[in-house]
C-alpha cells in the first residue's frame, strides 16, 4: 500500500504525464526520444559507461573477494569493514573526493568513481558465497589432476556464477542510474539518462522529453532486473554450502604477493580518495587550519545558501532518523509478507532499487502537487522519498534472517500457547532484531547521502548536507571548494559511524545487498 | 469417561493431494499410541491437524467430548515435540522450558519452579542457564521434552522425537518418555517410522499408509494378525501373490529350511545369508521365482541344517511353511 502510493503513483504519473494525451495513449515522446540523435547518443553512453564500469568492477572485485574471504590474516575484518565504506558513501562525497584528488572530469574519472563506489558490492556478494563453498569440491578436482588455474575456471568460477551475476546486476543498476558522479565528474558534454532527465525537468522544464527518457530508463532497468533474476535462478545449482570454511593462514610467497597486491590496490583505489578529501579539507593556503570548517557555521553575505551548513547537518540528521523509522516499519512489514507468501513480490519490491532517484524525485514532485495529495511543502516529503529508496535495502537485510527461521519454531510457540501476535513478539522480533539494526543503518546512511531525489524535493530554506555540498561545488572560489571538502568530510564521518554500527550488528555475512 | 482425543473421519488435503483420508482414532488418558508408517504417509500431518496447525477438510476432532474446531492452536493446551528440537535460540534452557507456562500467564516465580521440576524429570537439573547452542543433540531433545511437559498437557504429541539420535540414546529416551507420560497421566501420541521404537513403547500401534489408518492394535496382536496385506508387508512378512488373485502373507520366522530339497513343499535356492545377532536372515528364490525372507534363530542354524555351508548362497534347500503363521488376504 505504502509502495503503491509512494512508488507506483509517482512513476505512473510520470508515464501518464508524458504518454497520455486527450487523444489517449501517445507514445510520441518515447519515439521522439528515440529519434533524437543527441538523446540517442545519451542512451548509448549510459549503457556504455554502465557496462564498462560493471565489467571493470567485477574484474578487480573478484581477486579482492578472494583475499578477503579465502585468506586469513591479521586485521582482515577491519579491511573488510573499510572496503565497505565507499558503498554507503554519498555519491557527492565520492565525486568531491575524486575532485580533491585532482582527477579532472572525464570518462576515466566516471569509471574510477564507479569502481570505487561498487567495489564492496562485488567483494561482499561474491566473497560471501566464496567463503561458504565446500573446499572439498576443489580438493576433489585437485585429486583428479586439475591444475590451480583449471580448478578456478572449471570448478570455482561456475559455482560463483550466481553471486557474480547478482553483483553485476546491482552494479549495473547503480551505475546506469548514477547521478551525482556523472554530474560532477563527467564534465561538459557527458550526460546519461539520469542527468538528462534532471536537466530536462529542472532546467528546461520539458516534461514531455523527461517523461520519454524516464520511460526508456524504466524499461531498461526492468529488463535488466528480469534477465538477471532469471539468470540467477537458473544458475542457482545446489551447492554444498557450509558454514564459512576454515581458511588457510597466508603462507607462500605467491599468496603474499596476491594479498599484498590486492591490499595495495584497495589502498590506492579506496583509501587515497578518502584520505585526500580529509587532508585537503584541512589544508588552507597558509598551511593547515580549520578555516573551511569554521566557514560552515556562518552564513556569508555572498553565500549561495539560505541557511548555514550547520543547520543543514541538523536537517539531514532529522530527515535521516524519520526516513529510517518509516523504512523499518514498511520494510519490516514487506519482508514479512515476502517470507509468508513467497511470490513475485520480491522482484516487485526490489524495483525501486533500480529506478533512479531522480525519477522518484521528479515523480513525487508532479504527483503530490494537487489536492488531496499536495505535500510539496510538507517537510515529510523528503523522509518519505528517502524511505522509498532505502526500503529495498531494509527488505534485503531482513528477508534472509526471517526466511531462515524454522517455521516450526513458530508452530512450537503456538502449541505452547502463544497467540499469533505473541508469536511475532517472542520469536520473529527477537531473532530478526539484529537484521532490523542493519536495515536501520542502511536507511540512515542512504538518507544522509541521498542527492538525486533530494535535488528535486528539498526546499531552498531547508536543504540537506548533500544539497549544500552540491551548491558549494557549483560555485567558484577556493573557500567554496574548501567548504565543500569540509562538509563532505563531515558527511563521510557521519556515514562511516553509521556503517561501523552496521558492521558491529552484522551476524557473519548474513544479509545481502 | 470421554477420550482425551477422539478423531472422527478426519481428512486433510493439500490442493488435490489427500494427506489424511478419513482417519479415526481415540486415545484414553494414560494411554500411549504409536502411529507407525513409512515416510510421507501422513504421520506428521496427523499431529499438525490435532494441534490445529492444519485445517481439516472433513471430519471432527474432539477432546473430552468438546469439538476442537473453533479452538485455535494456542488454546488447545496440547504438547507437541518435533524431530529437531526447535528450541528458541534466543532463550536459554530455562527460558525455553518456561515459555509455555508464561504463555498461560502463570506467575514468573511459579513458572520457574515448575520449569526446574520439568528439567529435573528429564535429567537436566543444572542446565538452566545454558545457551541452547551449547547443547548436544540428546540434551536438546530432552530440553524440548521438558518444554512440552512443563505445562502438564493432557495430550503429549511427539513427532519422530528421537529420529536424529543414535540407537542407544534413542532407546534410553523412548523408555523415559513412557515413564514420564505415565507419571503425568497424560495421553501420548507418538509418530515414528522405527518399528523397534513403536513396538517398545506403544500400548497400541496404529499403522498408517497413504493417509489411511490400516490397523490399530496392541503390538502382539499386530504382529500375529496383520489386518491387511500392507500391514503384513510393512512389518516384514513375506507376501506371495497366488494365481487365484488373493495374497498370501507368511511370517519370516514361520518358514523352515531343510538341507534336502525334496523334503519341503518346494525347493529354493539361497541368494544371500545375513547374520543378524539373534537370528540369520536368509533370502531364497523358489522355483516359481518368488523371493522369501527366512529368519532362523542362530542357535538352530547349524543343528537344523547340519552345517552352515548348507545354507551358503547358491545351495538348494527345501522350504517348509508353517500354515498357522500364514494369512490369506482375498481382494
Amino acid at each position: 500500500m505504502f509502495l503503491g502510493v509512494l512508488f507506483v503513483l509517482p512513476v505512473a504519473n510520470i508515464l501518464g504525464r508524458g504518454l497520455i494525451t486527450d487523444a489517449g495513449l501517445d507514445l510520441n515522446p518515447v519515439v521522439a526520444v528515440l529519434e533524437n540523435e543527441l538523446l540517442r547518443r545519451i542512451i548509448g553512453f549510459t549503457f556504455l559507461q554502465a557496462a564498462l564500469s560493471t565489467l571493470l568492477t567485477v574484474v578487480v572485485g573478484i581477486p579482492g573477494a578472494y583475499v578477503l574471504y579465502r585468506y586469513r590474516f591479521a586485521g582482515r575484518s577491519l579491511v573488510r569493514a573499510l572496503a565497505t565504506v565507499p558503498f554507503v558513501l554519498p555519491t557527492l562525497v565520492v565525486a568531491t573526493a575524486f575532485l580533491a584528488l585532482g582527477v579532472p572530469p572525464s570518462f576515466t574519472a566516471i569509471l574510477l568513481a564507479h569502481i570505487f563506489f561498487n567495489y564492496a558490492v562485488v567483494v561482499r556478494t561474491v566473497g560471501g558465497l566464496w567463503a561458504h563453498l565446500d573446499p572439498k569440491t576443489e580438493t576433489a578436482a585437485q585429486v583428479l589432476g586439475a591444475s590451480k588455474i583449471k580448478i578456478f575456471i572449471h570448478v570455482t568460477l561456475p559455482a560463483l556464477r550466481p553471486a557474480i551475476w547478482a553483483a553485476s546486476a546491482v552494479c549495473f543498476l547503480f551505475t546506469f542510474t548514477s547521478f551525482g558522479i556523472i554530474l560532477f565528474l563527467g564534465g561538459p558534454g557527458r550526460a546519461t539518462l539520469e542527468t538528462e532527465i534532471y536537466r530536462q525537468t529542472a532546467q528546461l522544464l520539458d516534461f514531455k522529453t523527461a517523461a520519454g527518457l524516464s520511460v526508456v530508463q524504466l524499461v531498461a532497468v526492468t529488463v535488466v532486473l528480469v534477465i538477471t533474476n532469471r539468470l540467477i535462478a537458473r544458475q542457482r545449482v545446489a551447492l554444498g554450502l557450509q558454514s564459512a570454511a576454515a581458511v588457510p593462514q597466508v603462507r607462500s610467497a605467491g599468496q603474499r604477493i596476491m594479498l599484498g597486491g590486492n591490499l595495495l590496490f584497495m589502498a590506492l583505489l579506496l583509501g587515497l580518495p578518502m584520505a585526500t578529501l580529509i587532508v585537503n579539507s584541512f589544508s588552507i593556503p597558509s598551511g593547515f587550519g580549520l578555516t573551511y570548517y569554521r566557514a560552515l557555521g556562518t552564513l556569508r553575505a555572498d553565500s549561495v545558501l539560505f541557511v548555514t551548513p550547520v543547520a543543514a547537518i541538523k536537517n539531514s540528521l532529522v530527515i535521516a532518523v524519520i526516513a529510517a523509522a518509516i523504512s523499518l516499519v514498511v520494510g519490516g512489514l514487506a519482508a514479512h509478507a515476502i517470507v509468508r507468501h513467497r511470490s513475485g513480490l520480491a522482484t516487485a519490491l526490489s524495483l525501486p532499487l533500480g529506478v533512479s532517484a531522480v525519477t522518484v524525485g521528479f515523480g513525487f514532485l508532479i504527483t503530490f502537487d494537487t489536492p488531496p495529495l499536495d505535500f510539496r511543502s510538507s517537510w515529510l516529503l523528503l523522509p518519505f522519498a528517502h524511505a522509498l529508496i532505502a526500503i529495498p535495502f531494509v527488505i534485503r537485510a531482513i528477508v534472509p534472517i526471517l526466511s531462515s527461521i524454522d517455521p516450526r519454531l513458530r508452530d512450537s510457540a503456538a502449541v505452547l500457547g502463544a497467540n499469533p501476535r505473541r508469536v511475532w513478539r517472542e520469536i520473529d522480533l527477537p531473532i530478526s532484531a539484529r537484521a532490523y539494526t542493519v536495515g536501520a543503518g542502511f536507511a540512515l546512511a542512504i538518507s544522509l547521502g541521498e542527492f538525486g531525489a533530494t535535488a528535486f524535493l528539498a526546499r531552498p530554506d531547508h536543504p540537506t548536507l548533500p544539497i549544500v555540498i552540491a551548491r558549494l561545488l557549483g560555485q567558484p572560489g577556493a573557500l567554496n571548494f574548501g567548504s565543500a571538502l569540509a562538509a563532505s568530510s563531515i558527511l563521510m564521518v557521519l556515514v562511516v559511524l553509521v556503517v561501523m554500527g552496521i558492521e558491529r550488528a552484522r551476524i557473519g555475512s548474513i544479509g545481502t545487498f | 469417561m470421554k477420550p482425551v482425543l477422539d478423531l472422527q473421519e478426519v481428512s486433510v488435503r493439500f490442493g488435490d493431494n489427500t494427506a489424511l483420508d478419513r482417519v479415526s482414532l481415540a486415545l484414553a488418558a494414560n494411554e500411549t499410541v504409536v502411529v507407525l508408517g513409512p515416510s510421507g504417509s501422513g504421520k506428521s500431518t496427523l499431529l499438525r491437524a490435532i494441534a490445529g496447525l492444519e485445517p481439516l477438510a472433513h471430519g471432527r476432532i474432539e477432546s473430552g467430548g468438546i469439538d476442537l474446531a473453533p479452538i485455535p492452536t494456542h488454546r488447545r493446551g496440547f504438547g507437541l515435540m518435533f524431530q529437531s528440537a526447535t528450541l528458541f535460540p534466543h532463550r536459554d534452557v530455562l527460558g525455553n522450558v518456561m515459555f509455555g507456562l508464561l504463555m498461560q500467564n502463570v506467575r514468573r516465580a511459579e513458572a520457574e519452579t515448575r520449569a526446574r521440576a520439568a528439567l529435573k524429570i528429564v535429567g537436566l537439573a543444572g542446565f538452566e542457564t545454558r545457551a541452547v547452542a551449547e547443547l548436544s543433540g540428546g540434551e536438546a531433545q530432552r530440553v524440548a521434552l521438558a518444554r512440552a511437559i512443563a505445562p502438564e498437557p493432557k495430550l503429549l504429541m511427539l513427532d519422530e522425537p528421537f529420529g536424529a539420535l543414535d540407537r542407544p540414546r534413542r532407546d534410553e529416551l523412548s523408555n523415559e518418555v513412557r515413564t514420564i507420560s505415565n507419571r503425568l497421566g497424560a495421553a501420548t501420541l507418538l509418530v515414528t517410522h522405527d518399528h523397534a521404537e513403536a513396538f517398545a513403547i506403544g500400548d497400541r500401534i496404529a499403522i498408517i499408509n497413504a493417509g489411511k489408518i490400516e490397523q490399530v492394535a496392541p503390538p502382539v496382536e499386530l504382529w500375529r494378525q496383520p489386518a491387511t496385506a500392507f500391514v503384513a508387508s510393512f512389518l516384514g512378512w513375506n507376501i506371495i501373490s497366488s494365481n487365484t488373485g488373493s495374497t498370501i502373507a507368511v511370517r519370516p520366522d514361520a518358514i523352515r529350511l531343510t538341507p534336502n530339497p525334496n523334503h519341503g513343499r518346494e525347493s529354493a535356492t539361497v541368494i544371500t545369508r545375513t547374520f543378524r545377532r539373534n537370528h540369520w536372515q536368509i533370502r531364497v528364490e523358489t522355483e516359481d521365482h518368488q523371493f522369501l525372507n527366512v529368519e532362523i534363530a542362530n542357535t538352530e542354524a547349524p543343528t537344523n541344517l547340519n552345517s552352515e555351508s548348507e545354507i551358503a548362497s547358491g545351495s538348494v534347500v527345501g522350504v517348509i511353511i508353517d500354515p498357522a503363521s500364514t494369512i490369506c488376504f482375498t481382494p
